[in-house]
Parts: structure tokens; sequence; C-alpha cells
């Protein structure tokens, strides 16, 4: 029950881009198309779980015993950036065809911040390992599932016709603040 | 490029805000007021001075293929320094910026220029692109906290402007930030194209 809580809390009612502003890049660039949406969503589903659970390890293991906790961004911005290449290098000899599809993305993802930003936040909120996999994933599923929703809007508004001051950047963030308006319905629910 | 254009091209032509549209979160996230926005743009501003600095000095002996992780181990070093002093000296800031404070690793902005300018050029002209680009995003950054503040709460800097009842919440909260930067963009847009 208590996971099925956490669950909610991080899909719907604290939508890691919509209310708390995590991963605003990606979602902004690669939401033209939903096809492309639902590439980087996979990407980062699968870097976000994997960066969680290490930087986990990390921290209770090596910076909590030693107590230097100062050293944590440094640590988990350099470990991401490492898994990242990892995972890049891995996937390309084990699976060429789910790199042939996430190959693109996977690069652009040690500069997203919603995969550093929930390492820290898991440590912040003083999670434990399976809370943090849960947590991580059901951010996952918050990014794709307003990624996804915002390239389907994106993609009609391409046959609309837009003042030229509006186009491009402008239209898509009141776009965004629309979806989030929608996404606040959701608060209070849990 | 003389050094005073250099420190105009950051704060209007290149403005990393508003015609970059670089680093977005901590643009939405902590701009609730006036004084976030000040305080987020001052902390990017020392980071984007000092690694602008010291990458512009070290950019000759680092080998090509460990350029980014080298860049981004300098940028951490600086963001930990803010992140120390931000909880020694200015606590209240500190907790209205949260996780935003470590996440300026990863703003783009910081690495942008330590890729496109700092790594290409002396240190003088790379310490005066930092402080012009920092400026930028700082001004940016007030000016949509200043804006929101005063819809959502009639107040700028905490500075009541007209009564609070007649404020419209939703400016302070989440969608407020996609909404006001958006026609901010479109305005800055419309001024460029004249």
């Amino acid at each position: 029950m208590e996971y099925i809580l956490l669950f909610i809390a991080a899909v719907f009612v604290n939508n890691v881009v919509l209310s708390q502003f995590l991963g605003i890049c990606p979602f902004l660039g690669v939401s033209k198309k939903i096809s492309t949406a639902i590439g980087m969503t996979g990407a980062v589903t699968f870097v976000i779980i994997l960066a969680t659970i290490v930087t986990y390890l990390i921290q209770k293991s090596i910076l909590d015993p030693f107590n230097i906790g100062f050293m944590q961004t440094i640590v988990f911005i350099l470990v991401i950036a490492a898994l990242v290449q990892m995972v890049e290098i891995i996937l390309k000899k084990v699976s060429p065809s789910l790199y042939q599809a996430l190959g693109v993305f996977l690069p652009l993802i040690t500069t997203n911040c919603c995969v550093l930003g929930v390492a820290i936040q898991v440590i912040q909120k003083d999670f434990t390992l399976l809370e943090s996999v849960v947590y991580s994933g059901s951010i996952a599923i918050g990014f794709g599932l307003a990624l996804t929703l915002f390239a389907g809007i994106r993609e009609q508004l391409e046959l609309v016709r837009i003042p030229k001051g509006m186009q491009g950047t402008p239209i898509a963030l009141v776009v965004a603040g629309l979806l989030a308006l929608a996404f606040m319905g959701f608060q209070g629910i849990c | 490029m003389s050094k005073f254009g250099i420190i105009l091209n950051g704060l209007i032509k290149e403005n990393p805000t508003f015609v970059l549209v670089l680093g977005m979160c901590p643009t939405l996230a902590v701009t609730s007021s006036a004084t976030n926005g000040l305080g987020m743009g001052l902390a990017t501003t020392f980071v984007l001075i000092m690694s602008n600095l010291v990458i512009s000095l070290i950019a000759g002996f680092i080998p090509d293929k460990v350029r980014i992780p080298s860049f981004i181990v300098v940028i951490a070093a600086f963001v930990t320094i803010v992140q120390l002093l931000m909880q020694a000296y200015l606590p209240a800031l500190n907790d209205a910026l949260g996780l935003f404070i470590p996440l300026i690793v990863v703003n783009c902005i910081v690495l942008g220029r330590a890729e496109a300018f700092a790594c290409k050029n002396n240190a003088v002209d790379s310490i005066l692109d930092g402080i012009g680009m920092g400026l930028g995003f700082t001004f940016a950054l007030t000016l949509l906290g200043a804006i929101r503040e005063l819809l959502g709460s009639g107040k700028v800097f905490n500075m009541t402007i007209f009564p609070e009842e007649y404020g419209t919440l939703v400016f302070v909260l989440a969608p407020g930030a996609f909404i006001v930067l958006g026609y901010l963009i479109a305005i800055v847009n419309r001024i460029r194209k004249v």
C-alpha cells in the first residue's frame, strides 16, 4: 500500500517535470514527435533506476561511514556520467537493436537534471533501497507521461496558425503551463 | 571583441535565458519570488566566473578525449563550495533553493560556456564572459521572480505593491512559471525582430 501511494504521489501529484521542474531541457527539446518522446522515456527510465541504485549504495557504504558527505555532488555526477558511458558501450555489444532505439538519447542524459536530482532526493528523504527503486521508477514513468502528453499536443500545434513572436519556445512553455495547471488537479489525492 | 562587448554579449545579445533558452530547470523552479531568483542567479554567476577562469587556465593541459568529464569535475568542485558557504551563511536562502543548489552542476549554461568560450579564450576574457552570462542569467531570474511575485501576491522583494487578496495565486505555483516565462520570451522575440 505504502509503495502504491509513493507511486501515485511521484507520477501524478508531484510530477517530476510539471511540478518539480526537473528535466525541463529534454521536456522542451525532444518533444516534437511522440516516437522520439517514447524513445527518450525508455532511456531515462533505464538510467534513472540504475543510477539511483548505484549512488544509493555509494552513499551508504562509502560517503556515510567515512563522513565525507560534502563530496556528494562531485561523486554523484561522476558516477552518473561514467554509468551512462558504460550503459552505452554495453548496450552496443549486447543488444544492437535496443541501442539503435535509445542510442541517440543516451549521451543527452548525463546533463538531464532529473537523474542527479532523484539521486540526491532519495538520500535527502531517507528512503530504503526498495523505496528508492520504486520512487525512481515512478519518477521515470511520470516523466514519460508528461513528455508523451506534451509531444501529442505539440504535434497538433504544428497545424495551428500562431502569431510570429509566440512560435517555437514561447507557445511550448505556455502549453506546458496549461498542462501543469491540469496536473494541479491531482493535488490532495495523497 | 572589446572587453565591454563580451559582458554586453552575455547580458543582452546572447542572454542565456531569453535568447539561448538554456538552464530552464532552475529558471522555472526557484523564481517564485524575486529574492530567490536573485540568490540563485548570484550563486550561478559565482560558479560561472570561477569555472570559466579555472577551465581557461587548464584547458591547454587536458587531452581532448577527457575534456567534458574534467570540466564537470571543476564545476562540481565550485558548486560544492557554494553549497557549503550557503549552508553556513545564508541558511534561509539555502532552504528556499534546496535541491537546485547541487543541480547547478547540470545547468547547461555553465558547461555550455566552458565548452563554447572558456576553453578557447584567455583567462581575462573568460572571467568577463562569466560575469556577462552570469549577470544576464541573474537579471532574467530576478525579472521573472519579480513578475511572478507581483502577480501572485502583490509584492516585489517583500514590499507590498497592492493588497494580497487581489493576487492570483497560480502565478506563484508551478503553472505560472511556465506561462510567465513563455510570454516574456515572446516579448523579447518581438523586440529583437524590430
